[in-house]
Parts: C-alpha cells; structure tokens; sequence
C-alpha cells in the first residue's frame, strides 16, 4: 500500500512531464510555413526548384529553423517543439522536419510524423520511382509510409586517379574495381600502396558504414538487447591490422587530418562516400585554393573516380516529415511532390548538385547520357554503377539508436586502434557510454 | 670581498628571476600569437605548417566566419554580451544589498544568515543543476535567458568579498548621519552607501561579467536554438566537428573572437583589475 | 521616563528590521533557485526517470536502486580519481610557482623592474574563456597542428606527437591550461599576503642574521597561512569542478580511455540525455564529497584566519 502511494505521490509531485505523444490534428491554410533543418542543404534546394518556381503562396512566408547537429542539439530543440505542438501559436507550429537515417525511426515510429499517403496525399504512383530502401527506412511497423526524401545515398570509394595509375598501373575504374572488389584484394591493394608511401584509408572509421550496413544484426533486438553483428568485429579488427600496418593516416572521421590526406599535399588514396560526399565534402578538401575554381588543376580536384568497392552500401540521406499539427497540410503536400517525386525537378538538382536523385526513371536516364559526368571524378559518369547498388540496398537492421551507436563505438575503439586500451577495454568502455546514452537498453 | 660576493649572488639570483619571468611570459602569451597569426591564414596554408609570418586572410577568414549561417557569431556576441552584462549588475548590486545588510543591522537571525551564505559558497552549483533544469522546463523558461540572468541575484562569493570590504572601509556613522538627515534605508542605502563602495563594486562586476561570459555549463544545459546560443556554446559546436566543410582559418577566427575582445578590455584596464583581486579580501 | 526609552527602542528594533529588506532578495532567489533544486535533486535520485526518443520512462520510485548502479556499474571512483589527480597535479607546480614569484616580485633586495608589466602578462589568461582556451590547445596539440609542425621542423621527431590520443599528454595539456589560467591570480594574492606582513619582521630577521630560506620559511609561510589556505580552497573547490577544459579537450568522451573524464563531466552525460534518476544519484555523492572536503577546509580557514588575526 505504502508502495503505491509513494507512487501516486511520485507521479503528482515528481513534475509534470509528458508521457507518450499525443498526436495533434493536421490543419490548412496557415501563413507561415515552418521547417526544422540543420544545415542549408535542403534550404538551397527548395529556394532554386521550389521558390523558384513560385510554388510558395504569396501569402505564406517560410521560416527556416536552423539547429546544427553537435551534441544533439537540433534534435533537443526538435523533440521540445514537437512535444510543445498542441500549444504551440500557429505560426510556430512545425509544418516539415528533416531526419536523418541514423534516427529516423525514433520520429517514424512515433504519432509526430504524418502518413505520407493518407495524411499528406501521396499516391502509391507518386512513390513508385523511389528506391525502395528510401522507403523502407521510413515505413512504421504498421507499414505506414513517414517520410520521403530527394536522394538516394548509394555510395561506393572515391579514389585518386593519379595514385591508381602510379600503384595499379591503371586509373581506369572497371580495372581499378576489378583489384579491389573483395575485402582481401583490397588488403593486397592496401599493402602496395603502402610500399609506395600511401595510405589506403585516411584513418580509423573510413570504411566502418559499410560493415554496419551490410550486417544482418541490428544494433539492438526487440527487446532493447544490445546485439554486435559479426561484420563489427570484421571492422575492427581490420582496422587494428591497417593501423598497425601503417595502411591509415590514424585519423578520426571529419577531423582535419581526415580531410587533408585529400587535400594537394595529401596521400590517401581514397575515401568510402556517396553522392553528397563528394559534393559538400571531397570537392572542399581538396582544392588548393579554395576560393578558385572547380577544375582540374586545383588542387586534387578532377583527379579522383567512383567505383563500387568491395561492398556496396549507403550512407545517410536526408527524409523530409510532415509533422502531425502542421497547419499548411496542402503546402506541405506540394513540397513533397516537387521535391521528391517531380522527374524534372530531381533532373534538375542532379545535373546542377550532384545529388544521386531518388527516381529511377531519372537516374536511368542520367546513367545513359553521355553528357552527364561529375567535373571532380574528371568527367565520370557513375550513377549508371550505382543504380543497381541503390536498387539492392537493404536497410532492415535500421534502429532508432544508430546515431548513437555508431558515435560511441567509433570513440570507444579510437583508443584501441591507438594502442592505448586492450579490446576488451574498449568493449568496456562502450557498453559504458552507450547505457549512459540510453539507459533502457541492456547489455 | 663578501661584497663582491654578494653583488654577484644577487646579480645571478636576479638574472635567474628575470629569466623565469621572461620564460613564463613567453609561454602565457605564445598560444596568443600563434591564434592570431592563424586566424590570418587560409586553411589550406595553416595545413601546410606553422609559420610566424602573419597571412593575408584575415578579412577572407572574418567574412566567411559572419556569413556562416551555422555559426552565428554575432548573434552569440550579442547574446554573451546581454546576459553577461545583466547578470553581473544584478549580481553585484544584491551582494552589496545583502552584505549591507548584514553589516549594519543586527537582527535575529543575522549570523545565522551570514553563516548559512557562507556555506552556500562551498557547495559546487553542480549539484542542484538537475533540479534546476527541471524546475526551469516546469515553468517554461527553457531556451531562454532568464534562467541565466535572475539567478545570479544570488552569488554568495561577491556577497563575501562586498562584505569584507564594506568592514573595512564603510563606517555606521555615515549611514546613522543619513537617518538623522530624514533619509530612509533603501534611499540611504542607494545614494550613500553605493558610491563609498563603488571600486569595489566595479571590480567585482568585471569579474562577474567575465565569469558570465566564459560560463559554458548552464548555457549549454538550457539554451538550444541558434538565435540564443552564446559564445561558449559556439566554441563547443565548433569541436565537435559537423561534416561540412572544416575550415581552421574560421577556426581559429571564431575562437579569436571569444577571446580578444576580453583581452583587450582588460589591458586597458590591467591595473584596476589585479589590484580588485586582492580589494577587501587581504589588508594591503 | 518610560516613554523616551521605549521610543528609543522602538527606533532601533525598527531599523534592524530592514536587515530582512535587504537580504530577503538573496534569500528568496536562492530559495528558488538553488535550494528547492537541490532538495528536488535529492528527491529525483530515488525514481528511474529518463527520455527514450520522444517518450517518457517513469518517473517510477525505485529506492536507492540509482545509488548502487553509481557504484557498482559506473565508474564513478575513476572519474573522482581523475579529477583529484588533475586538480593535484596542477595545483602543486602552480603553487610552487606562484609562491616563488610572490616572493621574488616582493623582495626588497632584488627590485625587479617591470613588474606591472608582468604581473599583467601573467594574469591575463586568467580571463580567458576556459572552453575557448581548450579549443584552442585542441588546434594547437593536434596531429596535424602548429606544435607538431614545430617539433617535426626542429627534428625533434619524425612523425607527429599524437598528443590527444596519449593519457599522460591529454591530462598534462589540461594541467598547463588550468595552470596557466590560475597561477596569475594566485601570484598576486600570495603578493598581497607578503606586502601585508610588517616589514619590521623582516628588518628584525636580517639584522639577526637570518639567510633568504630562513626567513621564507619561518617568517613568510606561517604569516601567510590564511592567504595559503584561502588559495588552498578556492583552487580545491574549483578543481573539484572541473568541466570546461577537459570537456573541449576531448570533446565530451574524456578520452583515452575515459582517463581525463572528471566528475561533472560524468554528471553532465547523464544530464545531457535528462536522465533524472541516475543524474540525481550522481549530484548527491558528489554533493556530499565535496561538502565534506569544503567544509573541512572552511573549519581550517576560519581557524588559520582567527589565529594570524589577519582577518577583519
């Protein structure tokens, strides 16, 4: 008795905070139309195909709540709205979210996101263009539809032509891929370019998406068991071998050593990304002068090429989600279909961004034309290497808790590949961070 | 002969001391120079190496840092700036209300009060952070100033420091003076008592300014959106690197632009500063 | 007769009524602010309560379960050993220094000229914005960095310091910072102590023939004590909260190894993912540390201040 009511104490007195979502309704006709980004990605886009084309009533402003990933912050300040929806004025109400893959499904498999098809009116032959793992990765246990997105994320090794011709004797990327396409020719690969002075890989967490996206495990089971796919272990202990061997630069992922092994001075032979990697990345990195142009000459620029790798896999992408309360249902609708299922529009943002556009239809054609190539791999065409890997990507091992996952396991084993922990040490170290993370998980 | 000695012990004692000096002065103000010099190269050229010779991109590196829509410098200054400004006045203001007083009136419970501020000093602020946040959501004031701002009405240590200095230079016969001029308290208090102990007052609302401006652990606790971010947040968002394009010329820039501005406050005010940090708590 | 005296009396209890005017302000803020927190940390430290994605788990009453997790599962000891060590291992040279320098700023037979000069030079990191500073070093001691470019350029190795991934670097670096940032300050307050001693004293010594270490030893130090043990807990206190620095430094993970991870660092990953059950365990121990080492060196102050009467 004394049990139950320090409990009901508990539940009045221990502060009112929400329990499960309650789903606001889906309204019309607001003025403003609001959406939760982190970067300018989206926003670049929707000003050149979206705006540009007058499709935004003239009544209707657009406000762009800017909140950068660090630290989790924009989802902080997304969970805080959405929560706040009901009571939220209706000019601040969320209308359109953008997630990400590594987290997606905490907002899919919520009330907070709108069904596609029924709430925001998406037909099935909208959608039939886009790849199916897009989604896939978006679809709720019931099988409703959450989110879309404008780009498939295919990805594959970006390579230096110029190292390939000097180490494989050729920088051609059928030939260059026939070296490489298994894990141990990749090894062989790795060894001759260490003979030659250069690094496989720019440094530890290189290659680990294509491991976790080809494992058959999720990171956690049904009932919030952590579960380690056998492909982890592949990475790591590959890892440890290549740091060892002196086959990486020992950079962590997105530090300034990582970046600059692609820079005019640097000597990485290549780095594991799709589309958007070498677009908002690799093209960065390796100008020497940032401020000339894109071309052959400066820097590394040009002198790069695509191919599959050993495994294909994919990397990110960006979804766009109806929030449930939006009041601007129609707009919101219109965003959606010309940003995600118009072929012209998607034509448009491949050829002008580079981005690996989410409809078969325009990719196929893309992959045919002879006019289409990527000015930094030298003037490849290489979505017609992609289709195929896009068509077969499989994201069923998708949770709620990647992002996590893959941040603590890059950081617990940095210390292992650097030889200061043991691996059981590191192991430790992991399992640590990732209860303190999500304390409802188990080991 | 002793006298020779002598002179040339001293003379080595004292070009050992100059030479300390000279050593730790070069290492407090190295890491300075080297974040200026790179805050005037390009990434490109700060990645070939370091260099002494002052680069041409200072203008280049200032522009993309303020066009940078993630990092919203100049909103971050200004909001330091608000909230650092607001608190330390409130901050000093209160802690001469209430070392006053405690000072001139003796009522009942005045040393326990005294003694209860004093050990409120020694209880790291840390520790009751949890049940302030919750507090703070539960009345709607997340993601806003104002969970960083009235707090610091009450701040125990500028308390300590006011009322030391106040036992050492405010007599009671100014302030009985007052009421026998038909003043009353809080009027004697404001127009009389402030001023005598305005060096201090100032002094110490530097310092509470600039421990306003460095905080990072709140802030980064309460505030989230970009408008309301201040610059220790900006610093932390800087480390944690986001997979757009690294640039360490912004860098190094951005964290200039943390740091100088105090800087060069404080040179101009050097003097009254190191002096106020001895003010009140030591005789001399 | 009466009537004066009770007039009089009147008057006084009056005005010392306006000592609860003045400090109410305090007090009620304080009240709101830190103490019904405080209190509603403790009280949160009983109840599993934290945030799964957009959901809410408990808040459920669950005892002292969140106590014995802190114990048994985290690895709260190593982290209170890293911050005693890192506040240590600063304190020690900065006290060292700072004494030697108080002592030679203030010594009448040396004159060292340019004072002003370096007491500005040496106080000036003391401003400076801790996480900035570490962002800073960060840039600075990285693999690809100024430092390593100037060791590798002088010859002084051939490849990189990796100076973040090594545990004995990573905690040096935060030393120097905090060394760096505080040794000012404790100079010109030990400066202060020394000026504040009668010179007679010293006069007396010097006549009686005592050397420099004689005199510092048994004139300097014990008339020092209560500026000492003021620097003494004031540093503890701080060091004991130690955040700023080693959270840029390593980004959060206090690594290698989690061997720079202080106590509020572990605090702040609890409350960064609002886990308010095992957030308020760790408060409370922590609170309790710290008290009981604040309060033990508080006693030691007030004693060493009523004993050398330097006080007011």
């Amino acid at each position: 008795m004394r049990k139950i009511l320090v409990a009901l104490l508990a539940l009045t007195v221990a502060t009112g905070t929400v329990g499960l979502f309650a789903a606001p309704k889906a309204t019309d006709g607001g003025k403003v139309l609001t959406i939760y980004v982190w970067n300018d990605e989206f926003q670049t886009r929707f000003k050149d195909y979206f705006e540009k084309a007058g499709l935004v009533p003239k009544d209707v402003t657009v406000n762009w709540v800017v909140t950068p990933n660090q630290d989790n912050a924009y989802q902080n300040k997304l969970d805080e709205a959405l929560l706040n929806q009901d009571k939220a004025s209706p000019n601040d109400k969320i209308d359109i979210f953008l997630v990400e893959a590594d987290y997606a499904l905490k907002y899919v498999n919520t009330d907070a996101s709108l069904d596609v098809i029924k709430d925001v009116g998406l037909t099935q032959a909208d959608l039939s263009q886009q790849f199916q793992y897009t989604k896939d990765i978006m679809t709720d246990k019931n099988g409703v539809l959450k989110g879309v997105s404008w780009q498939g994320c295919p990805a594959g090794f970006i390579y230096r032509r110029s190292i390939a011709k000097e180490v494989l004797g050729t920088d051609d990327p059928a030939k260059v891929q026939a070296q490489i396409d298994t894990w141990d020719k990749f090894d062989a690969v790795a060894a001759k370019l260490k003979a030659k002075g250069y690094f496989a890989v720019s440094g530890y967490d290189d290659d680990f998406r294509v491991f976790t996206d080809n494992a058959k495990l999720s990171w956690v089971d049904k009932n919030g068991k952590i579960q380690i796919d056998p492909n982890i272990n592949k990475w790591i202990d590959q890892t440890k071998t290549y740091t060892d061997k002196g086959y990486n630069n020992k950079a962590s992922l997105w530090s300034a050593e990582s970046s600059a092994g692609a820079g005019p001075t640097g000597k990485v032979f290549g780095y594991f990304g799709p589309g958007w990697f070498i677009d908002f990345c690799l093209a960065g990195w390796s100008k020497a002068d940032p401020k000339g142009p894109d071309a052959v000459g400066n820097g590394t620029y040009g002198d790069w090429a695509f191919t599959k790798g050993p495994e294909g896999f994919s990397w990110g992408g960006t979804w766009l989600v109806a929030a449930a309360g939006t009041d601007n249902i129609s707009l919101v609708k219109s965003v959606f279909k010309k940003m995600t299922v118009d072929q012209d529009t998607l034509t448009a943002i491949a050829k002008d961004k580079g981005d690996f556009t989410n409809n078969i239809a325009v990719i196929n054609k893309l992959a045919k034309d002879p006019k289409f190539g990527n000015k930094f791999l030298g003037g490849q065409n290489y979505y017609g290497l992609l289709v195929n890997s896009a068509k077969a990507i499989s994201r069923k091992n998708i949770t709620s808790y990647d992002q996590g996952f893959t941040e603590e396991l890059q950081k617990a084993f940095k210390d292992y590949f650097d030889g200061k922990v043991t691996k059981d040490q590191a192991w430790d170290n992991f399992y640590t961070a990732i209860l303190e993370k999500y304390p409802n998980l188990k080991k | 002969m002793s006298q020779a000695t002598n002179k040339t012990k001293l003379f080595s004692k004292t070009a050992l001391t100059y030479l300390l000096l000279v050593i730790l002065s070069i290492l407090c103000i190295f890491p300075f120079v080297i974040l200026i010099v790179n805050a005037t190269r390009f990434h490109s050229e700060i990645q070939k190496g370091f260099s002494l010779a002052i680069g041409s991109a200072f203008g280049d590196n200032w522009t993309k840092l303020l066009n940078d829509k993630n990092i919203p410098v100049v909103r971050a200054l200004l909001n330091s700036v608000f909230v650092s400004t607001c608190a330390s006045v409130l901050t000093v203001y209160f802690s001469s209300m209430t070392a006053y007083g405690i000072y001139m009136y003796k009522f009942k419970i005045r040393d326990a009060a005294s003694n209860f501020i004093m050990l409120v000093m020694m209880v790291p602020a840390q520790v009751s952070t949890l049940g302030f946040i919750r507090l703070i959501q539960q009345m709607g004031l997340m993601d806003s100033f104002i969970p960083l701002i009235i707090p610091a009405i009450a701040a125990p240590v500028v308390f300590f420091f006011l009322l030391q200095y106040m036992r050492s230079i405010l007599p009671y016969e100014i302030v009985e003076a007052a009421r026998i001029d038909g003043s009353n308290e809080f009027y004697t208090f404001n127009r009389i008592v402030v001023p005598i102990l305005s060096p201090a007052i100032a002094v110490q609302a530097i310092f509470a300014f600039v421990a306003n401006w460095n905080n990072f652990f709140l802030p980064l606790l309460i505030l989230n959106s970009k408008e309301k971010r201040t610059i220790p947040i900006i610093i932390a968002q800087l480390r944690s690197a986001d997979y757009l394009k690294f640039d360490m010329g912004q860098v190094y820039m951005m964290i200039c632009l943390a740091i100088v501005p105090l800087l060069i406050i404080y040179l101009f005010l050097s003097r009254f500063i190191i002096r106020g940090v001895t003010m009140g708590s030591v005789k001399g | 007769m009466s009537r004066p005296i009770a007039a009089k009396k009147r008057k006084t209890v009056e005005y010392s009524r306006w000592g609860y005017f003045f400090i109410a302000p305090f007090f009620i803020i304080y009240t709101i602010f830190s103490l019904v927190p405080l209190i509603s940390t403790f009280y949160n430290s009983f109840f599993e309560n934290y945030r799964v994605g957009l959901s809410q788990v408990g808040p459920t009453f669950v005892g002292i379960q969140n106590f014995i997790s802190v114990f048994t599962e985290s690895k709260i000891y190593i982290y209170a050993w890293n911050t005693v060590l890192l506040w240590v291992l600063n304190f020690i040279p900065q006290i060292a220094v700072s004494l030697l320098l108080a002592v030679l700023f203030t010594s009448s037979s040396m004159n060292i000229k340019g004072q002003q000069f370096f007491k500005t030079v040496i106080y000036m990191p003391n401003l400076i914005m801790a996480s900035a500073f570490s962002m800073l070093f960060f840039a600075l001691f990285s693999d690809g960095g100024p430092v390593n470019s100037i060791v590798m350029s002088a010859g002084l190795a051939t490849d990189p310091i990796r100076f973040l991934s090594s545990v004995g670097w990573t905690r040096t670096l935060i030393c120097i910072m905090n060394f760096m940032m505080w040794f000012g300050n404790t100079t010109i307050l030990l400066m202060a102590g020394i000026m504040g001693i009668d010179t007679s004293l010293f006069e007396a010594a010097r006549i009686d023939g005592a050397g420099t270490g004689k005199v510092f030893f048994r004139i300097t130090m014990p008339l020092l004590k209560p500026i000492f043990v003021f620097v003494f807990i004031t540093s503890l206190i701080g060091g004991l909260q130690m955040f700023d620095v080693p959270q840029i430094l390593t980004n959060g993970s206090g690594n290698p190894d989690r061997t720079s991870m202080t106590l509020i660092m572990f605090l702040n990953k609890h409350l960064a993912s609002r886990n308010y059950g095992m957030g308020g365990a760790v408060s409370v121990l922590i609170f309790f540390v710290t008290g009981a080492l604040s309060l033990v060196a508080y006693r030691a102050t007030m004693r060493g201040y009523r004993d050398s009467g330097a006080a007011n």
